[in-house]
């Protein structure tokens, strides 16, 4: 597979913004993340999982699905890929990186956010829109949203449930870190009702639901909760 | 060939809903005197060449960094006789 482009001059002019999507074997959204970055006004630059090299990116999301087919466990296989080298390292230097899902997990398998993700504590998949609560909105990947504003956005899977030791779990609550919780009844036994997460210096937010699902109107939520995700990147690159 | 078997469990404090599932199976399937059961996982390693330290200290290596995720999981590797 040959990495492509495409670019599409966005609402806000901010078209020369390139955000890699990685592909891994059973990845099923990196389309639909390409097109929401493209609906927020940015570049899509597809990336594969035996790239070796981030074709300049200027921020990255690993998208969600069944990558390797979560064997093993659901990003273990995926984060000793070559694009995961390249893209753990330029995380530690401050590059953006988003994970939805799939995407999430992966970041914590990395460890770039701490923690880990287990099977939902009823055991079912879950498919349905849910509400989440932003507590952080100045991560890379919140800044187009205020604190403690409610967003819906679809989710989907059956290895959803955050778990990390109860000193971390204390460290995220303390330093801010932890960036979306769930509203409602908590779907998956997630401790502390945590839905994301985000590394102390705020480039990396990992999350269950999925933003890129809920960028227009027509479908998905019928809303466009999930579209300041992507805007907030491209805001904070223009800005730095 | 020597083989080494790496186990994997959740650690303790760890739910295990899985586990929990099989466990309440049992009575209806006539099974009873179980008070608890945890599921996990069994990696039967066929190591080529001597399996001396170097080797075993490679494949605790292995495991600690790949087979298990030491977030969630506990490891014990041993040698098959």
């Amino acid at each position: 597979m040959t990495a492509t482009s495409s670019t599409a001059a966005g609402p806000t002019g901010l078209g020369n913004a390139r955000i890699g999507v990685v592909t891994f074997p059973g990845t099923l959204d990196d389309r639909d993340t390409q097109r929401a970055i493209r609906l927020a006004g940015g570049e899509a630059v597809e990336l594969w999982h035996r790239d070796k090299d981030l074709k300049q990116v200027d921020a990255v999301v690993l998208a969600g699905g069944f990558s390797y087919g979560d064997y093993l466990r659901a990003g273990a296989i995926s984060r000793f890929s070559p694009v995961m080298e390249m893209i753990i390292e330029g995380a530690r230097q401050g590059l953006p990186v988003l994970g939805i899902c799939n995407g999430f997990q992966i970041l914590t398998e990395s460890h770039l956010l701490p923690g880990a993700m287990l099977r939902n504590n009823h055991l079912h998949f879950i498919c349905r829109d849910q509400r989440l609560r932003v507590e952080n909105a100045d991560t890379a990947w919140t800044n187009s949203y205020e604190a403690g504003q409610e967003i819906s956005i679809p989710l989907k899977n059956i290895d959803g449930r955050y778990v990390a030791d109860e000193r971390t779990l204390d460290e995220l609550e303390a330093e801010g870190r932890v960036a979306f919780r769930y509203l409602g009844m908590n779907p998956n036994g997630s401790l502390r009702d945590i839905a994301g997460i985000t590394n102390a210096a705020g480039n990396v937010v990992g999350l269950m639901p999925h933003p890129e699902h809920a960028v227009e109107p027509l479908i998905g939520t019928g809303r466009t909760d999930g579209l300041g995700f992507f805007t907030s990147v491209l805001k904070q690159l223009v800005s730095a | 060939m020597a083989r080494v078997v790496v186990d994997v469990m959740l650690k303790p404090e760890i739910l295990d809903p899985q586990g929990q599932a099989v466990h309440r199976a049992l009575p209806r399937l006539g099974f009873e005197g179980i008070a608890d059961v945890r599921q996990g996982k069994r990696f039967e390693l066929e190591v080529e060449g001597p399996l001396d330290d170097a080797a075993l200290a490679r494949i605790h290596e292995m495991a600690e960094t790949f087979l298990a995720n030491t977030v969630i999981e506990d490891f014990t590797v041993r040698v098959d006789s």
